[in-house]
């Protein structure tokens, strides 16, 4: 038993982290609200020239040939810059099915993903789109869906419903499965870094923040508040790295790791983003301000790929 | 990365399973009675006796060497086996790893052993009247007896568990009274039947005499029953505090057993309970892996040579209050049922509301969770003290 990351993935998390302190600030999220198609352009193509696109295709497809494993903390840096991109859909769910995942790897086409939600995530902007019926997977060229775009809580995710005809589904049943439960993984990662970001601005702002005469951050209701968020991450985290061992190992029991990850990440987040915005006051309920930027992101992980509920009680199922 | 345990840890584990399930006792009456304690010693002996008392502890003093992961394994099986409380843990859990970084060589032959085969019993003297979570309002005084050689203790400790039925006690004594609040306290180490000392038993809340108070009237205490520095008692006695707060008292095992028998009432009274219990159940048992992994998270980068210090004060807000919660949802699937109470010992449903009392200890006692949220917001997130 030795429940730590390996130096090279540390140091790739290290690498990933600075990329999007540079090319994903908080304005660059803020702009991706407005712009065409809601996704950071500079980022993503940084992303993939570093390989993280590719990173869990064959090495002679033009992959990393990673795993999970290897990429969970990205997806966390990820969710901690609120990237404003599918890099969960492309990167975890659809590189691993695509027969052919060079081009996928390269970042010269982007693939989106649908599973078990009722609407894709930048489908307009993407190649092709990997989608769920019955349990089974297929793969459908962005041409030959039919979009109607749908306004989110998160402008940056462009969301629209899809239609599409019946296609030739990839893989089985356990494909489909094993493509949902990476999906849920990496929003359960992204949603961690999420929280870690809403708390760490609450604490600077908290610190700085003056009223009585002194920080608010010396009120005990204030400490208390952002006690409890720094509490939920800390018993959050493990099931998500854990979940991310046995998706990788192919654990029989991955689906429930991945659910009990997915569970506690979403209450992680939710937490954080009330107590961030309760401790921030009127400032942080104000549009200007950043925060609502990184709480909107957090809403949306927390909905999708199975929310809370959901995933408690797919544990249920497993275990009651 | 590796999530799997070693051929070695799971042989272990088989041995641990095997004798665990052969010898655990059942049905013990609580260890906070007086009859309840001694039963409970019998049993503390013979784990000693198999070399389970202190299985991280050298050999030498009865212990087997075992590594922290291994440790965790054994107070698995030990929970999962149904194995009681412990009455040593005070001594074993809290005194043992203080004395083992501050002790002398002398002291540890003479306390350690003595420990873990239960002829010393140790109980905890910190709180005062007036020294609660604010433990550095200490009042109890040690005055200097250079001629005797040692030192003369008075005052009063009070809500010391199990102090009616120990033999020795722990505590922290000012020493030097003029000296700034965290300064000046000294660590001693002294027999209940020392003249001067009078112990009296109290009820806690479930009714057990398992409270003490201890008087000290001009209690003479050799030098040799200093541990650490003279003055140097707060920094000692912190050592302490984070292994109370954190791994060492409240390991994993107890929390995933309890969610196991949690899961079994659900079972048996799923079709007579609230369906929104259900839900309850899950996320207690969820709660109780978060915790499993968290430890070993920790256990790994405290093996690498990480100290993990405040942090600990996370693992006694969330292990304390999952406890509460596992008991709330317990005698929430009982419905009724959850009235009775006869202490544990004459049905299942019974044993909740038992367990359901010292589970509000919890979140009490080692620190009350304001003050542990304190820490963490202070000494973990950074945030000013005032």
């Amino acid at each position: 038993m030795r429940f730590a990351f390996t130096d090279d993935q540390l140091d790739f998390r290290d690498a990933v982290r600075d990329l999007l302190a540079n090319e994903c600030p908080a304005s660059v999220v803020r702009a991706a609200w407005e712009n065409d198609d809601g996704r950071s352009g500079a980022a993503w193509r940084a992303l993939a020239e570093m390989g993280v696109l590719g990173a869990l295709a064959a090495e002679d497809a033009g992959g990393l040939g990673l795993t999970v494993l290897d990429v969970v903390l990205i997806v966390e840096e990820a969710g901690y810059a609120a990237l404003p991109e599918p890099l969960v859909e492309h990167a975890l769910v659809a590189v691993p099915v695509l027969d052919d995942a060079a081009r996928a790897a390269a970042g010269e086409i982007t693939v989106t993903a649908s599973l078990g939600d009722p609407y894709v995530l930048y489908g307009e902007s993407a190649d092709a789109i990997v989608v769920d019926d019955d349990d089974l997977l297929y793969v459908v060229d962005r041409a030959d869906a039919m979009l109607a775009p749908a306004a989110g809580i998160d402008a940056s995710r462009r969301l629209a419903w899809v239609e599409w005809d019946p296609a030739t589904p990839v893989g089985d049943e356990a494909t489909r499965h094993a493509a949902f439960d990476r999906g849920a993984l990496g929003a359960a990662a992204q949603l961690v870094g999420l929280a870690r970001r809403m708390l760490d601005l609450t604490v600077e702002y908290a610190k700085e923040r003056q009223q009585f005469g002194v920080p608010i951050g010396s009120f005990q209701a204030v400490k208390h508040h952002l006690a409890d968020s720094r509490i939920a991450i800390e018993f959050a985290r493990p099931l998500v790295y854990r979940a991310a061992w046995s998706v990788t190992q192919g654990d029989p029991d991955a689906s429930t790791h991945v659910s009990m990850a997915k569970a506690l990440a979403s209450d992680a987040a939710m937490l954080t983003a009330t107590q961030a915005l309760q401790c921030h006051g009127a400032i942080g309920y104000s549009y200007e301000y950043d925060l609502h930027l990184f709480m909107k992101r957090a809403w949306a992980l927390a909905a999708t790929w199975g929310d809370a509920a959901w995933h408690r009680a797919r544990v249920g199922r497993a275990i009651l | 990365m590796d999530l799997t345990f070693t051929a070695a840890e799971e042989q272990f584990r088989s041995e641990c399973r095997a004798w665990l399930h052969a010898n655990v006792p059942r049905g013990l009456p609580s260890g906070d009675t007086r009859e309840g304690f001694a039963l409970h010693l019998d049993w503390e002996r013979a784990l000693f006796d198999a070399r389970y008392a202190v299985v991280s502890w050298p050999e030498a003093y009865g212990g087997r060497d075992a590594s922290p992961m291994e440790w965790l394994i054994f107070e698995e099986e030990y929970y999962r086996a149904g194995g009681p409380q412990r009455v040593t843990q005070n001594g074993i859990f809290l005194l043992a790893p203080t004395v083992f970084e501050y002790g002398t060589q002398a002291q540890k032959d003479h306390i350690l052993p003595r420990m873990a085969r239960g002829d010393d019993l140790w109980c905890q003297g910190w709180s005062e009247p007036n020294a609660g979570s604010d433990l550095a309002g200490i009042q109890s005084r040690a005055e200097r007896d250079d001629a005797a050689g040692g030192w003369r203790l008075s005052g009063q400790k009070t809500w010391t568990t199990r102090g009616a039925f120990c033999t020795h006690l722990f505590g922290l004594f000012r020493s030097d009274p003029e000296a700034e609040r965290h300064r000046g306290l000294t660590y001693f180490l002294l027999p209940l039947d020392a003249p001067g000392v009078t112990v009296r038993g109290f009820g806690r809340l479930d009714g057990d005499e398992g409270f003490a108070e201890v008087f000290l009237d001009d209690v003479f205490v050799p030098d040799d029953g200093v541990l650490g520095g003279v003055h140097d008692g707060w920094s000692v006695a912190m050592a302490t505090a984070s292994a109370e707060r954190g791994l060492t008292l409240r390991s994993p095992g107890r929390f995933l057993a309890a969610a196991d028998r949690l899961v079994d009432l659900f079972r048996d009274y799923e079709e007579t309970a609230d369906p929104n219990l259900r839900d309850a159940v899950i996320r207690a048992a969820i709660d109780a892996e978060a915790y499993r992994w968290q430890t070993f998270l920790t256990v790994t980068r405290m093996t690498s040579g990480e100290n993990v210090g405040a942090e600990a004060s996370m693992t006694k807000v969330f292990w304390s209050e999952l406890d509460v919660r596992i008991h709330e949802t317990a005698l929430a699937l009982l419905g009724a049922n959850a009235e009775v109470d006869d202490g544990g010992t004459a049905s299942a449903a019974s044993g909740w509301m038992k367990g359901y009392q010292f589970a509000l200890s919890g979140p009490i006692y080692a620190g009350t969770n304001e003050i542990q949220r304190n820490v963490i917001a202070e000494r973990v997130l950074g945030l000013p003290r005032r």
